[in-house]
């Protein structure tokens, strides 16, 4: 097992709500994806290209602001630490290798240094990566660009004059640019009006995903927004679109609080309590259920319902409550009946610490 | 032409690559079945981005399979096949191989092929000159694989080989 405990917040900065509108959005991530000239992209190359690429990566990042970094890699980890990792956010399903019983490349590791880092050998040689708390698409890309610049100096980056970065999957080429923004509209979805805001979104190309990124299902009325296409557009025109429409989710959001609160505060507020109770003194606990209940609670404490309950709480709930680090906790795999009651252990203890 | 996997009645127009339990399965498919499958749904090409390569590459004038299957990279030996069932180029001289088709395939993507986002100066780039040559041979060599003058564009390639 590898110990993150040594790391700021897990290597989690994001989780402390910190940033500005932490009470609806949760994070917000970027990441750019670079491929080094001469070498095949990562799927086609060979374990001596793949190793290759991670060692000139490395020695291009103890220049730049990633210095000092911790490297992982995914190679020689156990599952286990690999999926860990994965659900904190820092490493996709693919560079971990958690889809069926398939291993991970060799040379698939993860650089990381405080919110930003880089998982290399992934699609792409590089996803230069980094999570902050709330919306902060401006401060986000502003970290990342001068890591990118800085890699760039160091390391040839694959680049055409006509298709710009160029990726190993046509979807990502251009600017290589994927900003997300995790936001919770639980009042939308409770005033019904999450569908057409959905639909808007994809008509004005934007796309929307589950908590997990590309593939994952909406699972506690949690929303990731992203950017459908990465060329043809500045980086800034990219991201003063994602932010001009999250700005307008955000709005609606607070306006189908405010209509909630307006026309049936006594069902809100008796919704929000049962999800905390449930939370509190339940035995046996879902994830599914898990997220669910946090988004009710989520909702409470956002409205100032639960006093002396700080999202913060609520954020190292949907993490620590996944299967891996509730197997991490246990020092053992665990099976259905006792995964759902470690977890229902976990939440009830942190709440009675930590609950309002 | 093959028969769809599933229904067998109807002509397969989609290969759908999946991986499953490390093994790779390829299924045939009609377009009526690929659609079943959630293939060419709006809501697939959200969830898989193979599954809006697919979608991408069987609409329109690239119906599967085509005589440029064959097309294949010379820098890593990937084909044009390879890359429909994948959704995966092989390296960045792919972009060049394929020219034609990943443009057409980019403007339906991205809406543009045109990257108009931040120019990168790669270190240790050639003079500026060599640097101006290379960008007009590369667009001399676009055009001439668009116009499907393979001949010169084999030189095209050759004298660009030489400059990087």
């Amino acid at each position: 097992m590898i110990d993150l405990t040594l790391l700021p917040d897990g290597g989690m900065h994001w989780l402390d709500a910190s940033g500005p509108k932490g009470h609806i959005v949760l994070s917000t991530r970027i990441r750019l994806a670079r491929n080094i000239h001469g070498f095949a992209f990562s799927q086609r190359a060979g374990d001596e290209d793949r190793l290759a690429v991670l060692e000139r990566v490395q020695q291009a990042a103890a220049a730049t602001p990633i210095a000092g970094g911790v490297t992982f890699r995914m190679d020689q980890l156990e599952r286990l630490d690999r999926q860990v990792l994965h659900e904190r956010h820092l490493v996709s399903k693919e560079l971990a290798a958690l889809e069926g019983e398939s291993r991970p490349r060799v040379g698939a590791a993860l650089v990381l240094q405080g919110p930003t880092g880089v998982m290399v050998n992934e699609e792409d040689h590089l996803r230069i990566q980094g999570m902050w708390s709330g919306f902060a698409l401006e401060e986000a890309y502003a970290q990342l660009e001068a890591i990118d610049a800085e890699l760039g100096r160091r390391l040839p980056f694959a680049f055409h004059p006509e298709f710009g970065y160029l990726t190993s999957c046509p979807t990502n080429a251009g600017t290589g640019l994927r900003a997300s923004v995790l936001i919770h509209l639980p009042g939308l979805v409770l005033t019904k009006e999450i569908r057409k805001v959905l639909e808007g979104l994809t008509q004005v190309g934007l796309t929307f995903r589950g908590l997990y990124g590309e593939g994952s299902d909406v699972v506690g009325n949690f929303f990731q927004l992203s950017n459908q296409t990465t060329l043809g557009k500045s980086e800034d025109e990219l991201l003063d679109h994602l932010g001009k429409i999250v700005r307008q989710v955000i709005e609606y959001e607070e306006q189908s609080r405010d209509v909630l609160l307006r026309t049936a505060a006594g069902t809100v507020e008796d919704k929000v309590w049962r999800a905390y109770g449930l939370l509190k003194y339940a035995r046996s606990l879902s994830f599914e259920e898990t997220m669910n209940l946090l988004s009710g609670v989520r909702l409470g404490a956002g409205l100032n319902l639960i006093p002396g309950l700080s999202v913060y709480t609520l954020n190292k709930l949907l993490i620590y409550t996944q299967p891996a680090h509730l197997a991490a906790l246990e020092g053992r795999s665990l099976g259905d009946p006792e995964l759902q009651l470690a977890r229902a252990n976990y939440v009830r203890r942190l709440l009675e610490t930590e609950g309002g | 032409m093959m028969l769809c996997d599933n229904c067998k009645e109807r002509d397969a127009v989609i290969n759908l690559t999946q991986v499953e339990h490390d093994a790779k399965v390829t299924l045939h498919l009609c377009e009526q079945c690929a659609q079943e499958k959630g293939v060419e749904t709006g809501a697939a090409v959200l969830k898989s981005p193979l599954g809006g390569f697919v979608a991408a590459m069987g609409k329109g004038a690239n119906v599967l399979p085509t005589p440029a299957d064959g097309l294949r990279c010379p820098s890593c030996g990937s084909t044009l096949r390879d890359f429909r069932e994948s959704g995966r180029l092989g390296c960045a001289a792919c972009y060049e191989a394929f020219g034609p088709h990943l443009r057409d395939l980019l403007r339906r993507l991205h809406g543009s092929s045109q990257h108009v986002g931040e120019r990168y100066v790669a270190p240790d780039a050639g003079a500026p000159d060599a640097d101006g040559e290379l960008l007009e041979l590369k667009e001399q060599l676009r055009r001439a694989v668009e116009n499907e003058n393979f001949e010169l564009a084999a030189d095209l390639r050759d004298r660009i080989r030489v400059l990087e």
